[in-house]
């Protein structure tokens, strides 16, 4: 079957989450042609909105933290109805069982109630200390990864040395970024802070998405990939948007279309067609034959190079480092819908909009890290919990609440099985939710547990990995997703990536698939 | 053993345990043929060949050399290493992973073949045994299990190392297909060269192609291990006559190189073997470049193959030489103009039935192309303790060096 018309495009996107759009939109702006293809019926990936039960809405992605200020402006998304108003911005809070909650206002606790003078201090100067050295990174977190291939030593070293803008530091900061960027979370924040709460909290944003416990090394990675982001020019702050994060979606898909982008739903891509060597389109399920001049997949790498591509089209060793990918989810989500505003202990009632993250110190998150090492998750899960309904009503019936929860850890291959573990989760996270908001339970008219498996099913997430590849020192940079394909080119001419699989990595964050299209209209063949 | 290790182990454990670790107990292993082939060692020189124990000499080199030439020469190459390849993708498996077109090898044939890895560099040579549709035998000289498994990602395969359960005989010489008559192995005189047969043996299917590493009339057979002693008895009852002789490698060395071919890790290293990164070889570099074919689909390294080409090819050629004089050449260094250093030479003799001094090198680009002038060997021959310094002219010549009607010949001569 060929298509019905004889359109040939510039481009075919593959994947109609953010990146696809924003990769599809670039591309649109400066006249290409193109066609995304989005599988389900909506497009936005993990980003979209769905009622979960009737009258209740959510997202999988419920907060909104690092959507690159560059994809913001080129794409005119605020036109388009993106709202980053500080109105929607919301703090932190580190929830206690017992005690009172530490709230870290403004971005990232520019300010922090709940702390004693000293500790407020300290955190103060490590605050000050992780945005010095999160700035530092933010360049490699922008830019394409360098190449191994293409660049002499010197060129690198001076890549380098630009990129990490090292020479802004002071010596003895300089040799302390050193010092610190591969160590542990838990280990840093003992050398520099007291409050178990403040520790726990940046803990679990350290390693919220991986499959990395405080103690493991490198784990304080991940704190300063959260801590590179920025909305709004706030770096570190969060909103959880109006409309849930599908209205996002909604922004990037009008900037995409407003550049001329045709998007197609319920269209899911089978195959990618191979000839002379060459990407030259895309084949759908249904048999209908899309043609274009260059392929560029949004999907998980794995997904596209074994499935779509097929292995026969590409070496034996490439095919082997896309194989060993590591890609296995370690987050469930949870989706509840209340008969009420749930009741937070010592929550005031003016953060009930806030991010509440239940991680009450290292030692916490490490325990509940624990059991994942041996394909179990925890009795006492950690959680960031977000209640959307807050901030806009219309996710909810009237009086009504959502809750929606990131729980750390589920791991993608539980051992007893996810059909028997899913109910004894539940049941975990619930009690201890009830223990934070006594009597929460009573008011669950619904519940919607999502576990790896049923994320990888549901957002075709190979392993429900979000950021679809661990996001670690060794799957960074020119190792994301593999070497061979680290510069959204791969080694089949005319395919390109724009997924979270390629560097930087995952969250709403857009610049995989800005860099794509930059690559893409670089001549890249 | 370490005394804290075998605490509270009872004796039967130890023994069992050591029964299931005979490696480094038998650094040498005997292939199937072995006591047949121990009995006529009266040298007893021995060289270790994948991990088996593998003749050099049996008895006297050159006369095993003209067992090739003038008899029927039976050399042991159980310990080459094997594959079973079988299942509904085993031809696009095969047709990714190595350089020629498989679709283009019909059931019953055998072609030479090459496999590179992602950068185009060789990882082996060797022969592709098309025993049915579905069903191949890949041999060659290294172990590749790994990076067959790992190219089967994808593909309706299953792969097998069968080394060890198949043993094999090469039966090579002019005299080798009047054994085979005798032996009454119907149907082998229909077989051309790269054919594949097959003969009964003991109530069992016995492979046999028209095959060999002599560039002589000669066959290769492969049997189940446990009737491979019969095999060979009932080869050499019937070769009686026919002057059939077990040979060592020295002689089958001397065989190859006159039949121009190379050796995996002798002329060439190859890419998980070579150490350093200039040492890996692409097939162009070392005669090979007629098996790329760019008129299939993909396959392992073809996009560095062609990105290779596309910038001028291979820094270095593999050549044939013939060099003045009798003193063979061996790893000799190769110069231009008898000053500037081209290049080595990785294999050499002074071949009996060429009546040639011929060499098997590689040279840089510039001087490895046919008609070049100027090429000299330095030949180092020790005398009593002391080296001759040789340097003598050298021309490249095309392989093989010797062509012999009778290794095509269908059917083949009667003795």
């Amino acid at each position: 079957m060929t298509s019905s018309d004889e359109t040939r495009w510039d481009a075919v996107v593959i994947g109609g989450g953010h990146n696809g759009l924003v990769c599809a939109a670039f591309l649109g702006r400066v006249g290409r042609k193109v066609l995304v293809l989005e599988a389900e019926e909506q497009i936005g990936g993990a980003g979209r909105t769905h009622e979960f039960a009737p009258g209740f809405r959510v997202s999988m992605a419920h907060l909104l933290n690092r959507l690159h200020p560059e994809v913001v402006k080129a794409l005119e998304l605020e036109k388009h109805g993106l709202d980053l108003s500080p109105a929607h911005q919301v703090p932190t809070v580190a929830l206690s069982s017992e005690g009172k909650p530490l709230i870290l206002t403004g971005a990232y606790g520019e300010g922090l109630e709940g702390a004693d003078a000293s500790e407020k201090q300290a955190w103060a100067e490590v605050r000050a200390q992780l945005f010095r050295y999160a700035d530092i990174l933010k360049p490699l977190l922008a830019r394409r990864p360098p190449s191994l291939d293409g660049m002499d030593l010197a060129a690198s070293s001076a890549w380098a040395m630009t990129g990490l803008s090292l020479k802004r530091l002071g010596r003895e900061d300089m040799r302390d970024f050193l010092r610190v960027l591969l160590m542990n979370v838990a280990d840093f924040c003992d050398e520099g802070l007291q409050d178990d709460r403040l520790k726990g909290l940046l803990a679990f944003d350290a390693v919220l998405g991986s499959h990395l416990g405080p103690r493991s090394p490198t784990s304080l990675l991940g704190l300063y990939y959260r801590l590179a982001g920025e909305l709004g020019g706030a770096p570190g702050a969060q909103l959880v948007p109006a409309g849930g994060t599908g209205a996002v979606m909604a922004a990037v898909r009008k900037a995409a279309e407003a550049a001329g982008v045709t998007i197609r739903t319920s269209a899911v891509a089978a195959k990618v067609f191979v000839e002379k060597g060459r990407a030259t389109g895309v084949m759908l399920d249904s048999g209908e034959d899309i043609r274009a001049g260059k392929v560029i997949s949004a999907l998980n790498p794995a997904t596209t190079f074994l499935e779509l591509v097929g292995p026969q089209h590409l070496d034996t060793g490439f095919v082997r480092r896309v194989s060993n990918i590591r890609m296995k989810g370690d987050a469930a989500k949870l989706h509840l819908a209340l008969e009420r505003i749930p009741a937070f202990n010592g929550l005031p009632q003016q953060y009930r909009n806030a991010r509440l993250v239940i991680a009450s110190s290292t030692d916490y998150v490490e325990r509940a890290f624990n059991p994942a090492k041996h394909g179990e998750f925890s009795p006492e899960p950690a959680m960031e919990i977000t209640l959307p309904s807050i901030g806009d009503p219309s996710l909810a019936p009237t009086g009504a609440s959502v809750l929606s929860a990131t729980i750390q850890y589920a791991p993608y291959l539980l051992k007893e099985g996810w059909v028997a573990g899913k109910p004894k989760l539940l049941e975990a996270v619930l009690s201890v939710l009830e223990r934070h908001a006594p009597g929460i339970r009573k008011t669950i008219l619904h519940s919607e547990l999502l576990t790896p498996a049923d994320i990888e099913a549901r957002y075709r997430m190979p392993g429900g990995h979000w950021h679809h590849g661990e996001l670690q020192a060794d799957q960074m940079l020119m190792s994301r997703p593999v070497f061979g394909a680290e510069g959204y080119h791969t080694p089949l001419p005319g395919l390109f990536l724009a997924g979270s699989g390629s560097h930087p990595g995952g969250g709403i964050f857009g610049v995989p698939g800005m860099n794509a299209a930059r690559r893409v209209l670089g001549g890249r063949a | 053993m370490n005394a804290d290790m075998t605490v509270g182990t009872k004796p039967t454990e130890i023994a069992h345990r050591l029964a299931l670790q005979p490696h480094f107990r038998t650094l040498r292993l005997g292939t199937p043929f072995q006591p047949r082939v121990e009995a006529l060692s009266s040298r007893q020189e021995w060289y270790d060949w994948a991990g088996y124990k593998a003749p050099s000499v049996l008895w006297d080199e050159e006369l095993e050399y003209f067992a090739i030439r003038s008899q029927a020469a039976v050399f042991d190459i159980s310990p080459m290493v094997k594959y079973r390849i079988e299942g509904p993708d085993a031809e696009g498996f095969l047709d990714r992973l190595t350089l020629r077109d498989v679709t283009k090898l019909r059931p019953g044939r055998v072609h030479y073949t090459a496999w590179c890895d992602d950068d185009g560099h060789v990882l082996d040579d060797g022969t592709l045994f098309r025993l049915s549709d579905t069903r191949f035998r890949l041999c060659c000289q290294e172990r590749h299990l790994p990076w067959l498994l790992d190219s089967a990602i994808g593909f309706g395969v299953e792969i097998e190392e069968e080394t060890e359960e198949i043993a094999a005989l090469a039966l090579q010489g002019p005299t080798s297909w009047s054994v085979l008559e005798a032996a009454g192995c119907p149907g082998t005189e229909r077989l051309k060269p790269f054919d594949i047969g097959t003969f009964a043996h003991e109530g069992e299917e016995v492979t046999i192609s028209r095959t060999g590493f002599t560039g002589d009339l000669g066959y290769e057979i492969f049997v189940n291990a446990g009737h491979a002693l019969s095999l060979w008895d009932r080869l050499f009852e019937a070769g009686k006559l026919f002057g059939i002789r077990a040979i060592g490698y020295a002689a089958l060395n001397r065989a190859r190189i006159e039949a121009g071919f190379i050796v995996a890790n002798a002329d060439f290293v190859t890419a998980e073997h070579a150490l350093r990164s200039d040492r890996v070889r692409m097939p162009d570099a070392i005669g090979l470049g007629f098996m790329v074919d760019l008129k299939k689909g993909y396959f392992n390294g073809r996009r560095a193959i062609e990105k290779s080409r596309a910038n001028g090819g291979p820094a270095q050629l593999l050549v044939g030489l013939e060099i003045e004089g009798n003193v063979p050449a061996e790893h000799a260094i190769v110069y231009h103009n008898a000053k500037r250093e081209v290049g080595l030479v990785s294999a050499a003799i002074w071949s009996p039935t060429a009546k040639r001094n011929i060499a098997i090198a590689s040279l840089d680009r510039r001087y490895g192309r046919p008609g070049t002038a100027d090429l000299w060997v330095e030949i180092y021959a020790m005398r009593e303790l002391q080296y001759i310094k040789m340097m003598k002219r050298a021309k490249i010549v095309p392989r093989p060096f010797i062509k012999l009607p009778r290794r095509i010949a269908t059917p083949p001569g009667r003795f």
